[in-house]
């Protein structure tokens, strides 16, 4: 059942992500980028990270890609101009790119220590709770870093995107 | 029982159940603005409008289901299934009662108890923005797009004092799992006053309570905060262009997102399932005496009724409430009934909240509206949230 | 891969590999598009694909510093976002353009 939902939810990941790359609408490139983080989602509950899945949907699904959303549909960006691809790109490019991931598949498979497979809920150490004690214990230092770098992201961006009061 | 077959038998309950709920609150909404107001509402449909709702859906269906042509097709078509399908979703993981027994089989009244529930609500309630926006940008029309960027901009704005408001009483009942929620406010303080959210010792959470109906109803685009849907704003905002079942779609989410609101509202802030007094002081004769007193009042208005037909319709209405009396007093099925009784009149009284406010206030300006939440919710809730930090903190 | 049913469950590598194919995609949205808010969410892809990365040697180390990590990587996204689009909007404003081929005036 785990390897079911992998491959459901890698083979959902890896199409939204090739469309992404492909769709010629800045819209379309979004809402797969949309899809991309809920298979991804999925994925880290598989994993045994419930935090990062429900994180993922709040800020990254529901704030960042609302934010990109947003920006594409005030800019009204419309589609792309066809780019030009050379023949050698065109009929190469898929199979070395196969090759290339093939190679890297194998060397990860040679590389990695022989661990057990991966099953729901065999990882416990990703709960809120734990995620809680490690985040206010080992690195309260880098979250109170965050809360800064926020407020200068915050600040930064409406300094930048202000009308101009002449 | 299967796992399997045990959840599609409790999917299909809820999902029934929840699709009545639905339509019926629109019938409860029509009246009670309509007597609000001095007039009657629907009567004509059945006794009393109460075949309103089916009239409503069969002439939606039935509407011709107009495609524009300047449209962008895929979009306009995805736009409201999103916008439904994250509003009804979120019924999945909200618990109804406790975990009872039924012919053998031990089952909870949820359809599934996620430990990090209140995560995954504020997760899709983020997704469904994009229902809206898409909707609005999708009818390629100046005033649907004005309309779906507004409104997806107040949901977004208002997500943040409700997550703030959601997180005070969380700090006292430790735990993001809705049914460790609701089991958290059981019992009773000097053995009669329960121990609610809204009551709990360090700190009543009362500010929150507050905060999180007032965000709630931001979120989900109602009065007073309805300025970007209103049918004389913006010609409707961003649904001006959907036709009859995608605009019965959008209605739909508005309506799953109130119910949805209201059961997190009951179940962190008003103590989910457990009655207002203890058992043992007779709590589980409190449906009986309201449904009692009902069937009273019906057979008493039945004797010199208003209308004529009522001489036919009141007294069987006045049967049917006291058949309901009667079944809450049989034992083997008290134990399913009376949580469910105490969880859906916490959910209708909020709702019945959100629908006297419609009825009463007027709505505010977008600037207004914004300007609310970032400069009064947000440092509010901030206080709040620091004030019973500080206490939970300083009393565990 | 086998070709014939799968197993039960699949073992942590192939979650690596998954992460890497992501983010070969970004790679390649990166360097081949042209709009510039394409060329942000293909950053953005690449991002998620580390995170994968991250999550999965968590599970397979038994410890939770990867989901600290990723979580880190999530907000310090979340602020890039921000004032990246605060950046687009800018530029929009004064070019009137979004292809990053026309936004070339230090050139030469």
């Amino acid at each position: 059942m785990d390897a079911l939902l992998f491959v459901i939810f890698a083979a959902i990941a890896v199409i939204c992500g090739i469309s992404l790359v492909v769709q010629t609408h800045p819209i379309s490139s979004a809402l797969s980028l949309v899809g991309v983080m809920g298979a991804l989602a999925a994925l880290y509950l598989l994993l045994g990270g419930e935090f990062i899945a429900a994180a993922q949907l709040v800020v990254y699904a529901g704030a960042i890609m609302v934010l990109f959303v947003f920006v594409i549909m005030l800019l009204n960006a419309g589609t792309e101009k066809k780019m030009t691809v050379r023949p050698l790109g065109k009929y190469l490019g898929a199979p070395f790119l196969l090759l290339f991931f093939g190679i890297i598949a194998y060397m990860i498979q040679k590389i990695l220590p022989a661990s057990s497979p991966v099953v729901f809920g065999a990882f416990q150490g990703g709960t809120p709770l734990e995620i809680g004690r490690s985040l206010f214990t080992v690195y309260l230092l880098p979250f109170e870093v965050t809360s800064v770098l926020i407020l200068i992201a915050i600040l930064g961006a409406i300094v930048l995107a202000r009308k101009e009061v002449d | 029982m299967n796992f399997y077959l045990l959840s599609l038998i409790k999917t299909a309950i809820v999902v029934g159940i929840f699709m009545h709920v639905l339509a019926y609150l629109q019938w409860i909404e029509r009246k009670v603005i309509a007597h609000v107001q001095l007039r009657v509402g629907p009567r004509r449909v059945g006794p009393h409008g109460l075949l309103q709702p089916l009239a409503d859906v069969i002439k939606l269906i039935t509407k011709e289901d107009i495609l524009p042509s300047h449209v962008n097709k895929v979009f306009y078509f995805l736009a409201p299934f999103i916008a439904v399908t994250f509003a009804l979703i979120a019924i999945s993981v909200i618990p109804f009662g406790p975990i009872i027994t039924v012919g053998g089989v031990r089952t909870a009244m949820q359809l599934t108890d996620l430990n990090i529930g209140v995560l995954f609500i504020f997760g899709i309630s983020g997704l469904g923005v994009y229902g809206v926006a898409l909707a609005g940008w999708a009818s390629n029309n100046k005033y649907a797009l004005m309309g779906g960027l507004r409104s997806s901009a107040q949901m977004i704005s208002y997500e943040l004092p409700m997550a703030l408001a959601l997180a005070a009483p969380l700090l006292i009942l430790n735990t993001l799992s809705l049914r460790e929620i609701a089991n958290g406010q059981a019992g009773y303080y000097l053995g009669f006053i329960p121990r609610w959210s809204i009551f709990q010792m360090p700190f009543p959470q009362i500010f929150s309570f507050i905060l999180f109906l007032i965000a709630g109803f931001a979120e989900t685009n109602r009065v007073p905060f309805d300025l970007p849907e209103a049918e004389n704003e913006l010609v409707a905002g961003f649904h001006v262009e959907y036709a009859s079942m995608k605009f019965a779609s959008f209605f739909m989410a508005e309506y799953a997102n109130m119910v949805t609101v209201s059961c997190i509202a009951t179940l962190l802030f008003l103590g989910g399932w457990h009655p207002i007094f203890p058992e043992k002081y007779g709590s589980g004769l409190v449906p009986v005496a309201i449904f009692a007193a009902t069937a009273v009042l019906c057979f008493f208005h039945a004797v010199n009724p208003a209308r004529p037909f009522d001489r036919i319709t009141l007294p069987v209405f006045g049967v049917l409430f006291l058949g309901l009396a009667g079944i809450f007093l049989v034992p083997p099925v008290q134990f399913i009934l009376l949580p469910l009784f105490w969880f859906s009149a916490k959910v209708l009284i909020i709702l019945f909240v959100f629908i006297w406010v419609r009825a009463t206030l007027p709505r505010f300006r977008y600037d207004q509206l914004m300007r609310f939440a970032w400069t009064f919710m947000f440092p509010v809730a901030l206080v709040n949230l620091f004030i019973t930090a500080l206490l939970v903190a300083l009393f565990p | 891969m086998p070709l014939g049913p799968l197993p039960a469950a699949v073992p942590p590598s192939w979650y690596l590999t998954l992460s890497a194919i992501l983010f070969a995609l970004g790679v390649l949205g990166f360097l081949l598009r042209r709009n510039i808010i394409t060329v942000f969410m293909s950053i953005e892809l690449m991002l998620n694909a580390v995170n994968l990365s991250f999550i999965t040697f968590s599970y397979v180390l038994k410890r939770n510093d990867g989901h600290i990590f990723s979580f880190f990587v999530m907000v310090v996204a979340a602020a890039e976002a921000a004032v990246g689009l605060a950046i687009i909007l800018t530029v929009f404003k004064n070019r009137q353009t979004l292809e990053i081929d026309e936004v070339s005036s230090l050139k030469n």
